[in-house]
């Protein structure tokens, strides 16, 4: 897991709601471009006037300047619902975001994001399109800074917004930890719930297939 | 003290084996599925760390996203960019590990969502784990099971288990019974429409009610696929009588004594009265009327002799925007009723409505009918066991004779894979999600049931399905 603890950055605001995984990393894109780490497939069907040859649309905004160098992205509520692909995240890391600013985020985008290095911060509507708004206002050079450890969205204004990142996840990726090998130093507590469970749930644990002795 | 609980506390506690704070568990996972467009992934990333498959009797895998449904496909057909590559990882890691495997060609094949309750890997109770959002469907057999990224799938293989936060827990009662022609999509796409796509963020769904009582579980793994449009995770329908009945004998499910003694603890699953809920909902469903989607969210949805809406008289300027986007994708104005609406193809597939009962709920609408000259209708029937099933009933004939296309079982025509077929068309779909490019480039997709699209298939248009059903 990569480490976070705090980010200042320039702040896309891409206000929409309900922005699916399939618009983050289209479906054709999947099982394509994990090299770059997913890069060229963010948002691949916005972004280009034609997705296989890569033409850039002039108007979407990431293909503009200064918001082509966005840390941190600005979204309404909703965002990455829909599908589980983790290539949603991973393009969005890739692209140069760590940190996606948003209401609310479909839940499993949410924790597919911690586990590669991108924070997802929720924020009250309010805040978000007033910080959306700064941003807009200053062309871009407005700065905002997302600080993991103080939990915490410092605006262009010097504003604060406290945010709260469930502590489990929030540890982890302040520490950029393994999770696995985190799991694995419970492996005794993990034998032995499983030792009594089986005995209680059998069929959870061994699924015969028809026709095999038991 | 209160001792009444509810399912979803009843499964999460017995699956806790640690607490690490902050309502998180460290849960023991009974099941993990995979397939070949996360799971390759997954298991290509345990091989390159050199880890080992803490439990392979739990992990299961099939290849279902990728392979072409096309008739007469070979192992490793494939439309998708990268597909031969998943499949090949996929088929390969599969075996190596020596997990229970369901290859292109073998008669359980299908897809992933389809054919876990079909064999009894999904089982009342159970929790269930797969790198695919649509993996709540199996919470229709009474099983907590929700979708998962592929590094927890690879910490799944690991370790057999995950670190879960505790979700609120919501009930939507589905009362009342359900007029014809009117089915159990139509009622989930009501409630999203009701409720928004992100009306079940951060909960558990339970559903409950007289409908869902009296529901088969195929109509109850339709409503449960569909939790996850809402942003719900997950969704269950605890296991009752229905739901036994129709895992008895299945290959994975226990039998003999093992039976027996499951039996007796899944009818202690079932929430006691008086539980509490976070959230509650009541759909009465008498008043629900075949649903259609007009855009490109499942919450952009109306009955079928509704209309386009009109944005100019939405009042928050997110929605309002959102709308005006959506209309301009799908190509519709404000003020269109949805009823006449001109399509150019018709699909009938997908893991939310390609079981045996949808197949049959189409072919009572396309039987002794045809779909209009040189109109594209494609049926992809969910598992290699259903379409031998719709096979030996005669299903394929009507089918064929109304005009489809009858394909081999897959995710394909849903999934991306596939696609080129539909590219730019208006297409009118059992499928869950109506995204942009969801069923390919610029595809237009309406959601609708399995009826629903067979009666606008053989109009060519958007067409009220209760208007071709016998009285």
């Amino acid at each position: 897991m990569e480490s976070f603890t705090s980010i200042t950055g320039t702040a896309v605001p891409f206000m929409r709601i309900n922005i699916d995984t399939d618009q983050i990393t289209p479906g054709p894109e999947i099982l394509r471009g994990r090299a770059d780490g997913y890069r060229s497939s963010l948002f691949a069907r916005w972004r280009y006037l034609d997705m296989d040859k890569r033409t850039p649309d002039p108007d979407f905004i990431l293909n503009r300047e200064p918001w082509k160098h966005a840390a941190i992205l600005l979204a309404d509520r909703n965002f990455g619902c829909g599908s589980s692909r983790e290539s949603a995240p991973q393009a969005l890391r890739a692209f140069g975001f760590r940190s996606v600013i948003a209401p609310s985020f479909g839940g499993i985008f949410f924790s597919n994001s911690f586990r590669n290095g991108l924070l997802p911060v929720e924020l009250p509507i309010e805040d978000v399109r007033h910080l959306a708004d700064q941003v807009e206002a200053s062309g871009g050079k407005a700065r905002l800074t997302v600080d993991l450890e103080a939990q915490k969205v410092t605006g262009p204004d010097r504003e604060t917004y406290v945010f709260r990142a469930p502590s489990v996840l929030r540890e982890m990726l302040l520490a950029g930890v393994d999770e696995i090998d985190l799991t694995l130093s419970r492996a005794a507590e993990i034998a032995a719930f499983r030792n009594q469970d089986q005995a209680e749930r059998p069929w959870a644990y061994r699924p015969r297939r028809a026709g095999q002795a038991h | 003290m209160r001792t009444e609980r509810t399912f979803f506390e009843k499964v999460w506690n017995s699956h806790a084996i640690a607490d690490l704070g902050d309502q998180t568990s460290l849960l023991q996972i009974d099941r993990l599925f995979l397939h070949e467009l996360s799971g390759s992934a997954a298991l290509k990333s345990l091989e390159d760390e050199g880890r080992r498959v803490a439990s392979p009797d739990q992990v299961f895998s099939v290849i279902d996203h990728a392979i072409s449904v096309r008739p007469g496909r070979g192992p490793e057909d494939s439309e998708r960019v990268g597909g031969i590559e998943a499949i090949r990882t996929s088929r390969t890691l599969s075996k190596a590990l020596n997990l229970t495997f369901f290859d292109v060609g073998d008669p359980r094949q299908g897809i992933v969502h389809v054919i876990s309750p079909e064999l009894g890997v999904a089982l009342p109770g159970l929790t269930l784990v797969c790198g695919d959002s649509h993996t709540c469907t199996v919470g229709g057999i009474g099983a907590l099971a929700w979708g998962i990224g592929s590094t927890e799938a690879k910490h799944v293989l690991a370790t057999q288990t995950l670190p879960q936060r505790r979700p609120d827990t919501m009930r939507i009662r589905f009362e009342g019974s359900i007029p014809l022609g009117v089915y159990p999509k139509d009622l989930i796409l009501h409630l999203i429409g009701t409720i928004g796509a992100n009306g079940g963020i951060g909960y558990a769904v339970e559903f409950a009610g007289s409908a869902i009582r009296s529901m088969p579980i195929e109509g109850r793994l339709t409503i449960c696929n569909m939790a996850i449009e809402f942003s719900a995770k997950y969704g269950f329908v605890p296991p009752d009588d229905v739901t036994y009945a129709y895992l008895a004998g299945r290959e994975f499910a226990p039998s003999g004594a093992d039976w027996d003694r499951a039996l007796a603890y899944w009818r202690m699953l079932a929430t006691d009265d008086g539980a509490d809920f976070d959230k509650e909902v009541v759909i009465d469903c008498t008043e629900i009327r075949p649903q259609v989607t007009w855009g490109t969210s499942p919450q952009q949805v109306a009955a079928i002799d509704g209309r386009v809406p009109d944005p100019s008289a939405i009042e928050d300027s997110g929605m309002r925007e959102l709308t005006e986007n959506a209309l301009r994708y799908i190509g519709l104005a404000p003020g269109t009723p949805l009823e006449g609406i001109p399509l150019q193809a018709a699909y009938i597939g997908s893991c939310t409505n390609a079981r045996l009962s949808d197949l049959r709920e189409a072919a009572a609408v396309l039987q002794g009918r045809k779909v209009p000259e040189g109109f594209p209708a494609y049926c992809t029937p969910g598992s290699g066991q259903v379409k031998a099933q719709a096979e030996a009933e005669g299903i394929d004939r009507i089918f064929r004779d109304a005009g489809f296309e009858w394909q081999e079982s897959g995710c394909a025509y849903c999934g991306g894979g596939g696609a080129d077929r539909l590219a730019g068309k208006r297409v009118i779909s059992t499928t869950n999600r109506n995204f942009e490019g969801r069923q390919g480039p610029k595809t237009a997709t309406h959601l609708a049931s399995p009826a629903t699209v067979a009666a606008s298939a053989l109009s060519g248009c958007i067409a009220d399905p209760r208007k071709l059903l016998v009285h």
